[in-house]
């Protein structure tokens, strides 16, 4: 008994220092907190956090994305060719940094994982002083990490992220999108399936068991269904599965005679690769031609999934092919440093970038809710896609959709896809209500 | 059994771990690691393996399912500011209760067996428990995508206290203080010694003895007529709770609960915390957790840029030698630098970070006063 007396004092004693110790930090945080806005740059520099999976089933998107993000730095910084910042329409950008600041960026790995990726942006934020926080690959991790900006005050430019939720559902004001959604995909892919494969189809989806893929697979059943296509059935398979085949073989047998793939990632190089060892692509169903529908594509798939991909349709944010100006002028200086094209991922993380970076100083600021205005309804050109506007109702970006097919006698390792069809921007444009979800106040977090 | 001696040196030691604790942001900021959200991540992380290791230090029992506790309790909470209150107290009530009943009726089963049945069996169910959260019970969890708060949730309690958070999604706050930040921290911070000493007095207690009797020899306690299932469930139901309390707190600073929490690399992780610390001591779980938590998020973020900076006192050839071999550790490689250390630390210091402290300590001490020591020399695993 004796001996709980002394701990029961030691529980006072520990009282008054927890009370002592609450008080002290206090008050030297709260200083800390009280400029206009959280993370204001004060010194030369302004600091940009870079969260891209480096591990994970997105590996291969996020070191592709951190390599754009490099190279966007650079550019801003005025060093190298400059890039697409000679094309783009906006000459705000002097390549003296941004409002006269030289960028430093900060790099972090989500694990593809929302409590990784949550945990990431927030050292950004709380340690390494981000005023702006971009990167995605996955739309549920870039969902989480939007909610996390727009609760620490901070903007959210989404990377590789394709789910309507983002900009739908889940939008959040202090977030922006350049890269398309699944609704998008939908409206350019369904035409071209019609003219492809006819309105007589029976429909099998595989899906990614998240966000994106049930905004895929939706979006997909609605454009072909409202054409007369039947989907068979729609089955979830989890985020990196590695093996596909449990989920191959009952296609076979399900009298479907198109797979559709709401893969992305190795899960799509997986997937795909198995789909077509299981002679899929050669087979016969209902006296039609077996098909594979990959609905979002891009070049890093088609490498990793090799002959796989020949003459598979499906859409693409943007291909290196492009021989617009803007898009030219990127891929030779991303080629010159790293010896390859970019991807998708690359592109619309580096523009990204340059339209922050052009937003903030268009705003003379970095405080959120100026260069917020500065984007919304913000109207550009020569980064690649042709004439862009930021829509200010969702935060989304609206320009042409690329419909692309596997090459079938490619000329490189690079050259796997061509471009069939570019779906013009008013063929792909929708009311921002349909989606639901709403924007609220900006929030500068101070 | 010279208790008083003890205390003096467990008291001595309940106000020096108050004291880093609650020092932590100026401690921890030399290191890069004084900010507010990895600080949370250090005390909850320790929670979380204090518990592990009143299981797993006092009765051995490894088991290989503890993230699905983590994960109930970051449900349960994340539900509780859903439906009732965004106050972080009755959240954490909800989690250490769902902890508890989940490890109850996971214990109640798997403690039928011993050795590695048992962690087998832990490790199945909590394989199970994730593949339910990401799956299945999607309408409850919301699968990969992690359960979230909405701008409609009822929020009953709020509501009748006529609490409106307007048009932003409200953070958890304790009677207007917001669970976010250094606030957040000290919140779990105070919850962490709390839980110190709670351990503290469980290792102390004859039932700490007891659960100390069925690591070293379960038949022989069966022998003196004592039934020992009672024993390890309760240890199991306590390690559930803390392991439920971990979770709430996870999803109290940061209001979201996902279905990777409660996969089997989650349930490694903190057996490496446990035994990298050292099993079975006091300290060693928290020194374990603070260290792998630390290499999580700051050895993962290094970069070239960085790397060079550090290496740019060599020539240029050098530089770039230096930068190509460390960049494989650190960056994407952190899970490599870890690996190799936790093998270093399992081959040459068994018991773990604090078996390295308590032999520096021996060695200092013979050095000083030539062999022997001062007759309190640290031994909190002994067979007594």
């Amino acid at each position: 008994m004796s001996d709980f007396k002394i701990s029961r004092r030691g529980i006072l004693r520990g009282t008054a220092m927890v009370g002592a110790g609450l008080a002290m930090p206090t008050i030297l945080t709260r200083r800390a907190w009280a400029a206009g806005y959280v993370n204001e740059p004060t010194g030369g520099t302004v600091t940009l956090g870079f969260n891209v999976p480096q591990t994970g089933a997105y590996a291969e998107e996020g070191a592709d994305e951190l390599r754009a993000y490099q190279l966007a730095v650079e550019h801003l910084n005025g060093e190298g060719d400059g890039g697409m910042l000679g094309t783009f329409s906006s000459k705000a950008l002097k390549g003296n940094g941004i409002n006269g600041k030289k960028v430093q960026f900060v790099t972090g790995d989500t694990q593809t994982k929302s409590d990784a990726a949550r945990a990431s942006a927030k050292r950004m934020i709380e340690k390494d002083g981000a005023v702006m926080i971009t990167g995605g690959s996955s739309s549920g991790v870039a969902v989480a990490v939007q909610g996390l900006c727009q609760d620490a005050g901070v903007i959210f430019m989404a990377g590789l992220t394709h789910s309507n939720d983002t900009t739908g559902k889940d939008k959040r004001a202090n977030g922006f999108r350049h890269f398309f959604n699944t609704e998008m995909t939908g409206a350019a892919l369904g035409p071209v399936l019609k003219n492809a494969y006819g309105t007589d189809r029976k429909a099998y989806h595989l899906t990614a068991d998240y966000t994106w893929g049930w905004s895929q697979e939706d979006s997909i059943k609605k454009y072909t269904e409202s054409m007369g296509w039947e989907t068979v059935a729609a089955v979830r398979t989890p985020l990196g599965a590695g093996d596909f085949s449990q989920y191959i073989t009952p296609v076979l047998n399900s009298g479907a005679d198109v797979l559709v793939l709401n893969h992305y990632g190795r899960d799509m190089v997986n997937s795909l690769t198995q789909a077509v060892q299981f002679g899929l692509k050669d087979k016969q169903v209902n006296g039609k031609e077996f098909a594979i529908v990959v609905p979002l594509y891009s070049r890093l798939m088609a490498q990793g999934a090799g002959d796989a991909v020949k003459g598979i349709l499906g859409s693409t944010n943007w291909h290196w092919s492009l021989q617009d100006e803007g898009s030219q002028a990127f891929v030779k200086s991303f080629g010159q440093k790293y010896g390859f094209p970019p991807s998708q991922a690359a592109h619309t993380c580096y523009v990204q970038t340059l339209l922050y970076a052009d937003a903030c100083q268009r705003a003379g600021t970095f405080m959120p809710s100026e260069v917020g205005k500065a984007l919304e309804g913000f109207d550009f050109d020569g980064l690649g896609n042709g004439p862009t506007l930021y829509r200010a109702a969702d935060h989304q970006c609206f320009k042409d959709v690329l419909v692309v097919r596997g090459k079938e006698n490619p000329t490189s390792k690079f050259d796997l896809l061509e471009v069939v069809e570019v779906t013009p921007r008013a063929q792909i444009e929708y009311d921002p209500a349909m989606l639901g979800g709403e924007l609220g106040p900006y929030n500068n977090g101070a | 059994m010279g208790n008083q001696a003890m205390n003096k040196s467990d008291l001595i030691l309940l106000g020096a771990f108050v004291l880093v604790v609650l020092f932590a942001p100026q401690l921890f900021a030399p290191i890069g690691a004084g900010y507010p959200d990895l600080l949370q991540k250090f005390a909850i992380y320790g929670i979380f393996a204090l518990g592990f290791n009143i299981l797993f230090g006092l009765t051995g029992y490894l088991s290989f399912g503890h993230a699905a506790f983590l994960g109930v309790g970051s449900y349960s909470a994340v539900w509780c500011f859903k439906l009732l209150s965004m106050n972080p107290l009755p959240a954490l009530v909800f989690a250490i209760l769902f902890g508890g009943l989940f490890a109850a009726a996971i214990g109640f089963i798997s403690l039928r067996r011993t050795g590695i049945y048992f962690s087998i069996l832990t490790l199945a169910f909590a394989q199970m428990s994730y593949n339910l959260a990401y799956s299945v019970l999607t309408p409850i969890t919301n699968g990969e995508t992690g359960l979230q708060l909405a701008q409609s949730d009822p929020r009953l309690i709020d509501m009748m206290f006529g609490r409106d958070y307007g048009a932003v999604l409200p953070p958890s706050d304790l009677f207007g203080i917001e669970m976010t930040g250094y606030s957040g921290y000290y919140f779990c911070a105070v919850l962490l010694i709390v839980c110190f000493f709670l351990s503290l007095r469980i290792f102390r207690s004859p039932f700490g003895l007891m659960l100390r009797g069925l690591k070293s020899n379960q038949n022989r306690m069966a022998y003196t007529g004592l039934n020992i299932r009672p024993y390890a469930l309760s240890a199991f139901i306590i390690s559930g709770m803390y392991a439920g309390l971990a979770g709430g707190l996870l999803a109290i600073t940061d209001p979201l609960a996902g279905a990777e929490r409660m996969q089997w690399t989650a349930s490694g992780e903190v057996v490496l915390m446990t035994i990298l610390g050292g099993a079975g001591t006091l300290l060693g779980p928290v020194i374990g957790a603070t260290f792998i938590k630390y290499f999580e998020n700051i050895f993962s973020a290094f970069n070239d840029g960085i790397l060079n900076q550090v290496f740019d006192f060599l020539p240029d050839t050098a530089r770039e030698i230096m930068v190509s071999i460390s960049s494989l550790f650190v960056g994407e490689g952190w899970n490599l630098t870890l690996g190799a250390l936790f093998m270093l630390i399992v081959i040459f210091l068994p018991g773990g970070l604090i078996e390295g402290v308590k032999r520096i300590r021996t060695s200092v001490g013979k050095l000083f006063r030539g062999g022997g020591g001062d007759g309190k020399s640290p031994k909190s695993a002994p067979a007594e």
